[in-house]
């Protein structure tokens, strides 16, 4: 198993932070991977490492080039990478309710169009994926989701609005995802979700991790203004299972 | 209490500090100073950690008056015309505005960003151990948000302490410096040498997210889509356009363009110190240098207390004398410090 592995390759991110890059393209695998790198450096820790972010394809390594030289955290990295991955733990999973179409959705008309359905042909292949926060990135909460039904890839949008609103829940391209914060996306947006996957005060200010499971489900608007209360007023709202 | 009040400030000033690394898997950018040499100079000379939080005074004018007490402050970073009363104020050493008196800044005189330290530092409540202010993400203390006219600072009564000034290593207006990467393969040999050999300029659109590099259009070999990975300060990613954006310290943690280099540690503050329209250009190092002048810039910071000089001594270019032989060590003629018992900290 572990002779099977490819080594990454180790790409300069400037003189404070290495690139671990195991694939170029989106995959599953290559994921798998960065968050078995990223647990293997949290179990045993080297010294000099300050920080690291999981990604899609890679793992973004911080450290203090007056503790560690690139060359010498590079052998040490090749060889933790080399070693068989851990059996897989059980993941968490949230099962997240989304506002979908209306004012909470405004493309989900048009994605239903550009695919020759219904809108509600849209929700039904949106609340049936077994999504993974593949990572999450840009800013707080945004999280990342591989496992989009392969009939709702489509490319984004060709002029990003430069603000979509906290909450939103959209695809792009092979890819979900769930956003916390206004910010500018160029993905279609299909619905809305009261939960918020970063919230200051509450503990835990950050309730997704890279890895975890995600599925959607249906609500109403009326529910949406209800449970949107609550979370403001620092509820989780997301029901979370172990897988 | 003593107050420190904001009688008027320009955009593009806020709250910063070392920032908040440590977040960035969840999409928390760190924030912090865009000049990190000159927030810790100004924190060192009124006794504060090095990167304590400081006001960040973008490139316009501002004006600070002392409430119910006086005020001890310094200023470090870029050069502006400074006076309390008409009395002119150095930059690079502290100053004691006394009750009612104001701190008047003029605007930046090359450069952007102006550090403004208040002795023992200012009050607040940190958000994963920081103050810095990062807007979009609605963090920062005391205000989440750049400053305005009539913001206040809680502040500590002033010491009476002698006045300082410190001597800073001469500003290098050398080229900034980069290591290739991580995604430098994206780009073509002749693309490559024509980032590294042009004139670049920093677009007036430019921000605390990201600086925008007028020049050439770079171009790509394989289109301008990667699949999203992490960013550092000073990633300079390109778009589709072929107008490479320097990445910031309020960039997000994750981007989808390639990003042809890196600059380095030691030069990052360098590059936001670089006003808009001033023409530059990269010098690629290998990682050996790049890292060799990272544990310098370490090591600058963590010595900084070493080049604290009492204010009534004069302030003459000591580096350049030195160079030039003038001065001898033992003794020196230009530095009082070493023949006068002044008021030394």
């Amino acid at each position: 198993m572990a002779a099977t592995l490819p080594p990454p390759r180790l790409l300069p991110s400037g003189d404070s932070a290495v690139t671990v890059e195991f694939s170029r393209t989106i995959d599953d695998a290559a994921n798998e991977r960065v968050l078995a790198l990223d647990k293997a450096l949290a179990a045993s820790p080297i010294d000099g490492i300050t920080e690291s972010v999981p990604t899609y394809r890679s793992l973004l390594v911080h450290y203090d080039p007056g503790m560690i030289g690139f060359d010498e955290l590079g052998e040490k990295l090749l060889v933790l990478t080399s070693q068989p991955l851990p059996p897989a733990t059980k993941a968490r999973r949230w099962r997240i309710p989304v506002a979908y179409g209306g004012e909470h959705g405004i493309d989900i008309e048009d994605v239903a169009k550009a695919l020759n359905t219904t809108p509600d042909d849209i929700v039904a292949r949106h609340v049936a994926g077994d999504y993974r926060v593949a990572m999450i990135g840009f800013t707080p909460g945004w999280s990342y989701l591989s496992g989009l039904d392969k009939s709702l890839h489509m490319s984004r949008r060709q002029s990003p609005r430069l603000l979509t609103p906290a909450g939103t829940i959209s695809i792009g391209g092979i890819q979900a995802g769930i956003q916390c914060l206004a910010a500018p996306s160029g993905w279609h947006l299909l619905g809305r979700t009261p939960v918020r996957t970063y919230q200051l005060h509450r503990n835990p200010t950050f309730l997704t991790e890279p890895g975890d499971r995600v599925t959607f489900f249906a609500i109403d608007h009326k529910t949406f203004e209800e449970q949107d209360r609550a979370a403001e007023a620092g509820e989780i709202i997301a029901e979370q299972e172990v897988a | 209490m003593n107050r420190l009040v904001v009688a008027s400030i320009g955009p593009a000033s806020s709250v910063q500090d070392g920032g908040r690394p440590g977040a960035q898997r969840y999409g928390l950018t760190p924030s912090g100073a865009m000049d990190r040499l000159a927030l810790a100079a100004a924190n060192i000379l009124v006794s504060n950690e090095p990167f304590a939080a400081a006001v960040e005074i973008g490139p316009f004018g501002a004006t600070f008056t002392a409430r119910d007490g006086a005020v001890r402050v310094a200023i470090a970073g870029a050069p502006r015309n400074a006076d309390i009363a008409g009395r002119t104020v150095a930059m690079d050493a502290s100053v004691t505005l006394k009750d009612g008196e104001t701190l008047t800044l003029g605007f930046a005189r090359g450069g952007a960003f102006t550090y403004l330290a208040i002795e023992g530092g200012i009050k607040g409540e940190p958000v994963f151990g920081s103050l810095a202010v990062n807007a979009r993400a609605g963090l920062g203390s005391p205000y989440p948000r750049p400053l305005q006219a009539g913001d206040e600072f809680t502040v500590d009564a002033a010491s009476g302490a002698p006045e300082l000034r410190i001597e800073l290593p001469k500003p290098s207006s050398g080229p900034i410096r980069v290591v290739l990467g991580p995604q430098d393969d994206e780009f073509d040999d002749a693309n490559k040498a024509l980032f590294l050999g042009s004139e670049w300029k920093i677009s007036a659109t430019s921000d605390r997210m990201g600086y925008w590099l007028e020049g050439p259009p770079i171009k790509h070999l394989h289109g301008h889509n990667i699949v999203s990975d992490g960013t550092v300060n000073g990633s300079i990613q390109v778009p589709g356009n072929g107008a490479p954006i320097a990445l910031m310290m309020d960039r997000g943690t994750s981007g989808g363009y390639p990003k042809i280099a890196t600059v380095i540690t030691a030069d990052v503050g360098r590059l936001a110190q670089t006003s808009a329209g001033t023409a530059f250009r990269f010098l690629e190092l290998t990682m050996a240098e790049a890292q060799d002048e990272a544990r310098k810039f370490a090591q600058l910071i963590r010595n900084l207390s070493d080049r604290l000089r009492s204010a009534d001594t004069v302030a003459l270019n000591v580096e350049a004398l030195n160079d030039a032989n003038v001065a001898g060590y033992a003794v020196s003629a230009v530095d009082a410090g070493t023949w006068q018992v002044a008021a030394e900290p």
